[in-house]
């Protein structure tokens, strides 16, 4: 239904031209271009949009834009979604009420509010704990129970992309405040962007034109609507969601104009369906030309809620009352007595009733009527007796600053006794705040202010002197002390997310929950979705009440970030998960690999389907003993180091001796940390007297990079350090065929066993490709490490692919190279080590330069050396019967644990099932005997073996 | 109990039920005790002081309020799936306290064991979590290396698809694994000290000691100085500073670690989900919140505050691993300082000041601690002895190279 709107100028928001049908609770519902669907709702006579999180409370509107979360709905998948604040816009996928049982009218849960009384703060605590297992039983109900909308099972991840943004003055909030900031500081000069939640930047200017006749942002002013800013971090980086798309704005200066929330008046039912804010009603007018209701009721403490009482008679709202909890009369009074309105002085709302049969007994309904009461001493109120039948009551029980983002900043925000509200001190001074959010109110007050602001913000922003700006001192008059009417049956709702009613807070504060922080943490006053923003202050003057201290005495809550519920799939934004390819992961590709995660890299774990695994490993293995096969070990870490101390740089680092390392040999390296824990390990060659290049394993790359730079820069040695991790590719090709296939492709180098021994290093070509050559023996065969610059590392493996076609050569992957060292009982650092192992343990001791006086770790391997040996890795072998048990097993020696496997397979080379494991030095001894525990809790038997466990003498990697 | 609430609902005043109880105007003359720091770890160990030593003329001194610190900030994750057997017997009485604690202090902790997953997104991972696995069951503790088919049926909402950059491979699984409710334990074991004498001094900053020929005598404090025969502290993120005070230095580094909650929505998570590789994990808390978290900062920090790439990173991988949570809005972010070691195992015991004991170290995954810590710093206080359960986690075993190595099983995930 559209009939039934105000007219134009009503509805300044709206685009009468175009209707919008949407979907709630199942009924069809007709909105207008620009609606909100919570407009469209009210508009349509829908008065429960929600129901309450505790209580199960049928609840309307309570501010209307308000950020309060009053009004959440479920859309489609998505929960929690406030109507308020949801466009309409076409293709809406169907709206629902949350958190009931049935309908939002006919909720069938809703007897949990019937038992208030029985549910007293903290109740959970002081529950369900006895007999010991209660709470296990009780806990699932609980939980059903819990929460507001319902996440989709199924939903998926659109992702959402960053926008970048980079300006002189950032406002935030584009009411009138804001506007009158952002012209004054881009008439200064600056670059400005006004960032406003709405669909349209005016704020309280769209609701009261006449009072702020100016409220246009300037051409100069980049304005961009739809824009929650969430978040004010610490270097500055304000954080601002943009419709779709996660701002990360970078502004010199901040000016938060994010105005003011409106507090309700706390007294009986005030959430009623039909009981809003004085703003809410408004706004309904308007912005959106909607009649909040027929007969309205309007209490406040304050002249806004006489103005709203005079724009509802305006837009033909019958005027059951007006109470004003004040004594005073001004000239709104006058007006509204001229419009025959009738004006209650020093009379608050009592209570609010609803009268919807048998059922609205029940489930609760909207509000059909108000009692008031006229105020008393100290807070009293005497009930009148009285009925004045209703169906709208519109309240305004002062204001509370929206300064989150002056507070994530660095300010702070504590209760001013002469504004009877809260105020922002020790701003940050890239940080200013103005208008409502800095306590001000009246209008020419508000933009003078803010205009002084905004130029402040120019001059700091573009470096100018600026005058230190005293912010201004919150304006009284617009809050009262105690907006709050307790009821002797209680029903006064304070925090309406958590159905928080006066004496929740005088009881939690009772036992002993007395400081804020404590307080919201027993009561959950603050915890809910709005944060709070309708409850701080007045949790805070019933705390300090119940403490008989003024307010001021108990600090407010630290405001965190984010300002309002934050979109998680914004901040996520695209997934950025960085995978490096190595030159050759093409020709993986192209052969079939099955790939694994290894670190940033995917590494071939062997070349065949995953149900192929075992016959493709074992070919592979086959290829390298009888013929060639060739492996991608491009993400080895690869370093290069020159210069005069490169040498003697090394050494000092590396357990394993390098100073004397001759020209044109590679060797052994190992290094350990601080504590003497094997930390790496690799090759070093040296291809000059002042020019070595290192290998790192591929787990440790960036680590011993950083450790070498960070060691050189503290010792300044004469020595440059370039990592080639990811400019060259590197693969070894071994086997016996090996130097067969390299030697039609290789210049430069003379493959002859005398002329290239096992560990040299050699400058060569390959393929035409300058390289470098490592002759090793990782997996026990004749080999080659071939490193090259990774432009070139596809052309240099096809073209052996090419000559070793002939040789019966096969790519291998990282599973075969595997069981090769393992036959070779060569250790894995980081699979066969742990964090803690030293290099006795690891049966490495013999890496360690004995006479090297300077190494990491070495003090540390000095005193650990002093104490007997706890374990000692050693190889093993079992019967071929038996089954291979799997990696981390654990040894057992009597009933404890004597040390664990860290590799086993079987092996058709070495003959039998052969692994490492940790054990006790009193089983270290070749031929003895353990036990090991299979997870399935199975013990089998294993007998130390000696190692190598294939070609112990090593000829065939050393011919 | 139902009936409690009866008779609680039918009475026309509200009983004060007084849990935390008033800072003293006064100290006493002396004290046999003074515990620096008022977070459920020193709480605790009051408790037990009082209940188990009868050492009852204690002070807690804290500088802000109640259990404000990591104790108030931790996303409440209980386990005992370590890797060393020093950790695993430690957290596995812990384990055990939590499951009468409710009873045993009259609150309720809100224990909930859920199950907890630890994901494994490589074969080292696994090998890792094995290991785990293998010396849990050891000491009794249940605990599984489990693969996809059943971290599909304990887990049906997480996204197991291989269409990801880190696909899930298995998992370790720990029935027991669990979350209680954190600011509680620390009212409990409050109201327990109190009930037996112990005083509670909120708002009191230590700001140093009176030490006599290396034995500790008096504790100096923004309020006046404490006599005292012992002194225990219990400080987390601050502990290298009031060591300092104390004329000791420890090998700890205080770093950030942040975490968030979403808003509530109806039952979607029962189990607590872990992944190390991509440093996140989540659970659901009664209410129907996420409480979410990830690795901790990149450095070392004493500032509380709380940064947007934490948000963007975190939920950026959590979206991999639950594409539903898209869909949520997250609503408080807040950081707590961990007080990290080199071998991700606490420090407990004696200090190099006589009668001046020390807990710490607890960096991302004390909480679950609390009770065991309690227990065992008590007895090592009364006793002057370091408690048989935490030998191993002495201050000297650096000096001697001799870590507990827990970075495998205590990195993330708490
Ligand atoms: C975000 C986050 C998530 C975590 N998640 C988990 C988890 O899931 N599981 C888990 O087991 N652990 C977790 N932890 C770790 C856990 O929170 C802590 O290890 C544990 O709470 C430490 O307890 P505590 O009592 O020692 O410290 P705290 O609770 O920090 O107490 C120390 C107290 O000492 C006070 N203090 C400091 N200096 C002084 C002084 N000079 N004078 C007086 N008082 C002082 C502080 O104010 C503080 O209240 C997490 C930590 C954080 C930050």
């Amino acid at each position: 239904m559209t009939t039934g709107r105000l007219p134009p100028p009503y509805g300044r928001l709206l685009d009468r031209a175009r209707t919008i049908p949407f979907e709630f609770e199942g009924a069809r519902i007709e909105g207008l271009a620009g609606d909100t669907v919570a407009s469209a709702l009210w508009a349509a006579g829908t008065r429960v949009l929600a129901r309450s999180f505790k209580y199960r409370r049928p609840r309307g509107l309570l501010g209307h834009g308000a950020f309060d979360a009053t009004s959440y709905v479920q859309r489609g998948a998505e929960p929690n979604v406030a109507a308020d604040r949801l466009l309409l816009v076409d293709g809406l996928p169907a709206i629902e009420g949350q958190n009931r049982i049935g309908s939002l009218t006919r909720d069938r849960g809703a007897w949990i509010g019937h038992l208030g009384r029985f549910l007293p703060v903290g109740f959970y605590y002081r529950t369900f704990f006895r007999p010991a297992g209660s709470w296990d039983r009780i806990e699932p109900a609980i939980r059903r129970r819990a929460g507001l909308g319902i996440l989709g099972k199924d939903g998926h991840h659109a992702e959402c992309e960053k926008v970048h943004l980079f300006c002189d003055v950032a406002v935030v909030g584009g009411g009138p405040a804001g506007i009158a900031a952002a012209n004054a500081a881009a008439a200064a000069g600056a670059e400005v962007i006004l960032f406003e939640a709405m669909a349209r930047a005016g704020g309280f200017a769209l609701v009261d034109p006449a009072a702020f006749p100016d409220a246009l942002p300037a051409d100069g002013v980049r304005v961009m609507t739809g824009a929650i800013a969430q978040g004010l971090f610490e270097d500055g980086m304000l954080a601002v969601e943009l419709g779709d798309r996660h701002g990360r704005v970078r502004a010199r200066c901040v000016v938060v104009a994010t105005g003011a929330a409106e507090q309700p008046i706390v007294f009986r039912n005030n959430d009623l369906p039909g009981v809003m804010l004085a703003s809410a009603a408004r706004a309904l007018i308007h912005l959106y030309a909607v009649r909040p209701g027929t007969r309205a009721a309007v209490v406040t403490v304050n002249d806004h809620g006489l103005a709203a009482a005079l724009d509802l008679h305006a837009a033909g709202v019958e005027i059951a009352i007006v109470a004003d909890a004040r004594t005073a009369t001004n000239i709104l009074h006058e007006r509204l007595a001229e419009a025959g309105v009738t004006v209650r002085l020093g009379t608050v709302p009592y209570e609010a009733v609803q009268s919807n049969g048998l059922a609205g007994l029940y489930y609760g309904g909207p509000v059909t009527g108000i009692e008031l009461a006229t105020k008393g001493a100290h807070g009293t109120a005497r009930p009148e007796g009285a009925l004045h039948v209703c169906d709208l009551v519109v309240m305004s029980g002062g204001w509370s600053p929206l300064a989150a983002l002056a507070c994530h900043a660095g300010a702070r925000l504590a209760y001013d006794a002469d504004a009877d509200t809260f105020a922002l001190s020790d701003i940050p001074g890239h940080v200013f705040a103005v208008g409502a959010a800095a306590g001000l109110h009246t209008p020419t007050l508000v933009v003078e202010d803010a205009r002084e602001a905004g130029h402040a913000a120019a001059d700091a922003a573009l470096g100018r002197s600026v005058l230190a700006r005293a912010s201004p001192e919150p304006e009284p008059g617009f809050n009262h002390p105690w907006p709050i009417v307790p009821h002797p049956k209680g029903k006064e709702f304070l925090e309406f997310d958590e159905d928080l009613t006066i004496a929740d807070i005088e009881n939690a504060v009772a036992d002993g929950f007395d400081h804020g922080e404590l307080l919201k943490r027993y009561s959950t006053a603050g915890m809910g979705p709005s944060q709070g923003k309708q409850a701080a202050l007045a949790v805070l003057r019933v705390a300090a009440r119940a403490r008989r201290l003024a307010p001021e005495g108990i600090g407010p809550t630290t405001s965190r970030p984010p300002f309002t519920a934050e979109r998680i799939d914004l901040l996520a934004g695209r997934a950025f998960h960085p995978a490096r390819a190595t030159a050759m992961q093409l020709q993986h590709r192209a052969y079939g690999a099955t790939t694994m995660v290894a670190g940033l890299w995917q590494r071939p774990a062997f070349y065949g389907a995953p149900a192929d695994a075992e016959r493709a490993i074992a070919a592979e293995v086959m290829a390298v003993h009888e013929a060639t096969g060739m492996i991608d070990v491009s993400t080895l870490g690869k370093i290069e180091l020159r210069g005069p101390d490169a040498a003697a740089f090394l050494d000092r680092i590396y357990a394993t001796p390098h100073a004397k390392q001759p020209v044109g040999r590679g060797r052994y390296c190992l290094l350990l940390d601080e504590a003497g824990n094997i930390a790496d390990d690799g090759v070093i060659g040296r291809l000059a007297e002042t020019h070595f290049y290192v290998t790192a394993t591929t787990g440790q790359a960036d680590a011993t990079y950083r450790l070498l730079t960070w060691l050189n820069a503290q010792w300044g040695m004469d020595v440059d350090i370039t990592n080639l991790t990811g400019a060259f590719a590197a693969l070894n090709i071994a086997g016996p065929a090996s130097r067969t296939v390299l030697a039609g492709l290789v210049e430069d180098v003379d493959l002859a066993p005398g002329a290239f021994k096992y560990m040299d290093v050699r400058h060569g070509r390959v393929a035409g490709v300058a390289a470098r050559l490592l002759r090793v023996g990782f997996v026990g065969e004749l080999g080659y490490e071939i490193h090259m610059p990774a432009a070139y590392g596809q052309a240099v493996w096809t073209a052996l692919a090419d000559a070793g076609r002939a040789h019966g050569l096969r790519p291998f992957g990282v599973e075969a190279q595997r069981l090769l060292r393992l036959q070779k009982a060569h250790v894995i650092i980081g699979q066969d080590t742990d964090g803690l192992t030293t290099p006795a343990e690891a049966n490495m001791g013999w890496a360690v330069g004995k006479t090297k006086t300077s190494f990491v770790g070495r003090a540390a391997l000095a005193v650990r050396g002093t104490r007997p040996l706890q374990r000692v890795l050693v190889g093993f072998r079992m019967d071929a019967s038996a089954t291979v048990p799997p990696e981390a097993s654990l040894v057992i020696e009597g009933d404890a644990i004597g040390g664990r496997v860290t590799s086993a397979a079987r092996s058709a080379a070495a003959g039998g099932i052969i692994g490492l494991a940790f054990v006790p030095p009193s089983r270290a001894a070749e031929g003895s005997p353990f036990a090991i525990r299979l997870p399935s809790g199975a013990m089998v038997g294993a007998e130390v073996a000696p190692t190598p466990f294939y070609d112990p003498g090593n000829t065939r990697q050393e011919r | 109990m139902v009936l409690s609430l009866l008779r609680y609902g039918l009475r026309r005043r509200h009983v004060p039920w007084r849990v935390i109880p008033p800072t003293p105007d006064r100290f006493k003359p002396s004290y046999d005790v003074v515990i620096v720091g008022g977070g459920g770890h020193a709480l605790a160990a009051a408790y037990y002081l009082a209940h188990r030593h009868d050492i009852t003329n204690v002070a807690v001194v804290e500088r802000g309020w109640l259990a404000g610190g990591n104790t108030a900030r931790n996303t409440a994750i209980i386990r005992s799936n370590y890797l060393t057997p020093e950790g695993v017997q430690f957290y596995d009485q812990s384990v055990r306290l939590w499951r009468t604690i409710s009873n045993d202090l009259g609150i309720n902790v809100m224990v909930s064991e859920r199950g907890h997953l630890t994901l494994a997104h490589t074969d080292a991972a696994i090998r890792t979590m094995r290991w785990r696995a293998e010396v849990n069951k050891h000491y009794g503790v249940a605990s599984e290396v489990v693969g996809p088919a059943e971290i599909a049926a304990l887990c049906p909402e997480l996204n197991l698809s291989h269409e990801v950059r880190y696909p899930v491979l298995g998992a370790l699984y720990h029935p027991p694994g669990g979350i209680a409710r954190h600011d509680a334990v620390a009212w409990g074991y409050a109201m327990g000290a109190a009930a037996r004498g112990v005083e509670i001094h909120q708002m009191t900053e230590v700001t140093g000691f009176d030490i006599d020929h290396g034995r500790v005598t008096g504790v100096r404090t923004t309020r006046g100085t404490m006599r005292t025969g012992r002194v225990l502290q219990a400080v987390a993120g601050n502990s290298s500073r009031v060591a300092a005070l104390a004329g000791f230095r420890l090998p700890i580094r205080t770093v950030p670690l942040q975490a968030c909650v979403s808003e509530p929505v109806k039952p979607f998570l029962d189990t607590v989900i872990v992944s190390g590789s991509l440093h996140v994990y989540i659970s659901q808390t009664a209410r129907g919140e996420f409480v979410m978290g990830g690795a901790t900062d990149p450095y070392a920090l004493y500032a509380q505050r709380s940064t947007l790439e934490f948000k963007e990173t975190l939920f950026s991988d959590m979206l991999e691993l639950f594409p539903q949570l898209a869909h949520m809005k997250m609503l408080r972010q807040w950081a707590g300082l961990a007080d990290m070691t080199p071998d991700f195992s606490p420090v407990m015991g004696l200090t190099p000041v006589e009668n001046y004991f020390i807990d710490s170290g607890w960096g991302t995954w004390g909480f679950k601690a609390t009770p065991v810590c309690g227990l065992t710093m008590a007895a090592t206080v009364a006793t002057g002895k370091p408690h048989a359960l935490i030998e191993g986690f002495a201050l000297d075993r650096f000096a001697r190279f001799d870590q507990i190595g827990e970075r495998g099983a205590a990195s993330v995930g708490s």
